[in-house]
């Protein structure tokens, strides 16, 4: 890797330097827009003790779900979980540690983390479970419970387009928390369908600036389709 | 008698106006979609990150890429944006939704909610619905409004743990159209051949019921 190829060629080099008890933001939403290879490489390796912040934790078997077979999150922030059933048994077991977060507050925690932000308020959860123990401020009237921001020790992000200065684009709602998850990592990692010449993406419509992305490579997805409804007639 | 959950979604329905940003739960409040008033253009946000969100996709037209926030496969619309996470809930969040619906365990006189989580039972999360309430000025509520065993879910107080604390406004049960304001429910309207007397047997907390509570109409 020299200057500003961001490239990388193997999934094994891609995830060079991550360890047990590290912590990793994973893009996607359902299985839409996940870092398939990503995950897939973090289990060969069988890292474990992981925290992971992801909206969902994948199914049996695919996406993030490949990670609980061999108990590699010990906790995960989450906004919605137990769609596989080794989930559920590993909540019911405590053998993973879930820390329910609202879906815009996990998506600030990215966010913010990632702008230097260390916490912030949000009116999302005051006077629920959620806001218990937390610092509550009145701004004009209303109740807002502080909330801190995330920086991890990776970020797995799926892109659609990148090129070799790290500068991704995503295609339709497979964008979801990638953005997000793309600034806050200490190294943040992002595989993508193709790396196109610099150039061919326009500077002004790049969703993720290289300056966020230290290593990208090319993979092949298979991008199961969780609920697939179609239209009648 | 009773409302299905059809009329109930027609009900809904014409609370919407024309030129309304609306996120739709899962649910009753999804088959909403399905009755929007003609003459009227509604931009239906989704909060995985659509805003114009369209019909479901033809067996050709199905892409893995372009899902709802109930993970079902789903098409844009003419006019629909595509964006992340954080700025869907900086829309949400910032009040620029202009109309929520979602569904309820319980609400409460005091406009509290409980929608995400039975204690003792598994619990998947509460997904964008905190946000969703703390965010929306203007929240309908879709709900039964007893449960089976006749168990009134419009309460004093919640008994289950919060979604959100004083948020909601309006409720739909299948027995009656309701507002709350001023710590207490407000009788607005009553199901077809169902007595304002069974809504203040099955309503648990306080409500006001004025001398004449039309009943709904629905077309055949």
């Amino acid at each position: 890797m020299a200057g500003f190829d961001k490239r990388v060629y193997s999934y094994e080099d891609a995830m060079d330097g991550i360890e047990s008890g590290m912590t990793v933001i994973a893009g996607g939403f359902g299985l839409c827009g996940i870092p398939e290879n990503l995950i897939a490489e973090i289990k060969r390796r069988g890292v474990k003790d992981l925290t992971v912040y992801s909206n969902n934790c994948g199914v049996d078997g695919f996406g993030l779900g490949l990670l609980l077979e061999d108990r590699q999150i010990s906790r995960i922030f989450a906004s919605y979980v137990g769609e596989n059933a080794l989930f559920e048994q590993q909540m019911l077991n405590d053998e993973i540690e879930v820390v329910l977060t609202p879906q815009g507050t996990l998506a600030e925690k990215m966010r913010a983390g990632g702008a230097g932000i260390p916490a912030f308020y949000t009116a999302t959860g005051y006077g629920t479970p959620i806001g218990e123990g937390k610092e509550v401020r009145e701004f004009n009237g209303r109740h807002y419970i502080l909330e801190e921001s995330v920086v991890g020790d990776f970020a797995i992000v799926k892109g659609w387009k990148a090129d070799r200065y790290g500068n991704v684009v995503y295609r339709d709602t497979a964008q979801n928390f990638n953005p997000l998850a793309a600034t806050a990592g200490r190294i943040t990692v992002v595989e993508v369908e193709e790396i196109v010449e610099p150039g061919e993406l326009k500077p002004d419509q790049i969703h993720t600036p290289g300056i966020y992305v230290d290593r990208i490579i090319q993979g092949t997805f298979e991008k199961r389709i969780e609920k697939r409804t179609v239209h009648q007639g | 008698m009773a409302l299905t959950r059809e009329q109930m979604a027609q009900r809904v329905a014409r609370e919407l106006e024309d030129g309304f940003y609306v996120n739709l739960g899962i649910g009753i409040p999804t088959l909403v979609a399905n009755y929007i008033p003609d003459g009227i253009d509604v931009m239906l946000q989704s909060e995985n990150g659509l805003l114009g969100m369209g019909r479901y996709p033809t067996e050709e037209e199905v892409d893995p890429d372009m899902i709802n926030a109930g993970k079902e496969t789903v098409t844009a619309r003419p006019g629909a944006a595509i964006f992340n996470s954080a700025e869907s809930f900086a829309m949400i969040r910032g009040g620029h939704v202009d109309l929520t619906v979602l569904g309820a365990f319980e609400v409460d006189q005091n406009g509290n909610i409980a929608s995400w989580m039975i204690p003792g039972k598994l619990i998947k999360g509460m997904g964008g619905a905190m946000d969703l309430v703390a965010g929306a000025e203007n929240i309908i509520c879709t709900m039964t409004h007893a449960s089976k065993h006749g168990e009134s879910k419009l309460l004093e107080s919640c008994n289950l743990p919060l979604t959100g604390a004083g948020c909601i406004n309006r409720v739909l049960t299948d027995l009656a159209y309701l507002e709350i304001k001023d710590g207490a429910f407000h009788l607005k309207e009553r199901a077809p051949g169902i007595s304002a007397e069974e809504i203040v047997e099955k309503t648990a907390g306080k409500l006001i019921v004025p001398d004449h509570v039309p009943e709904m109409t629905f077309e055949v």
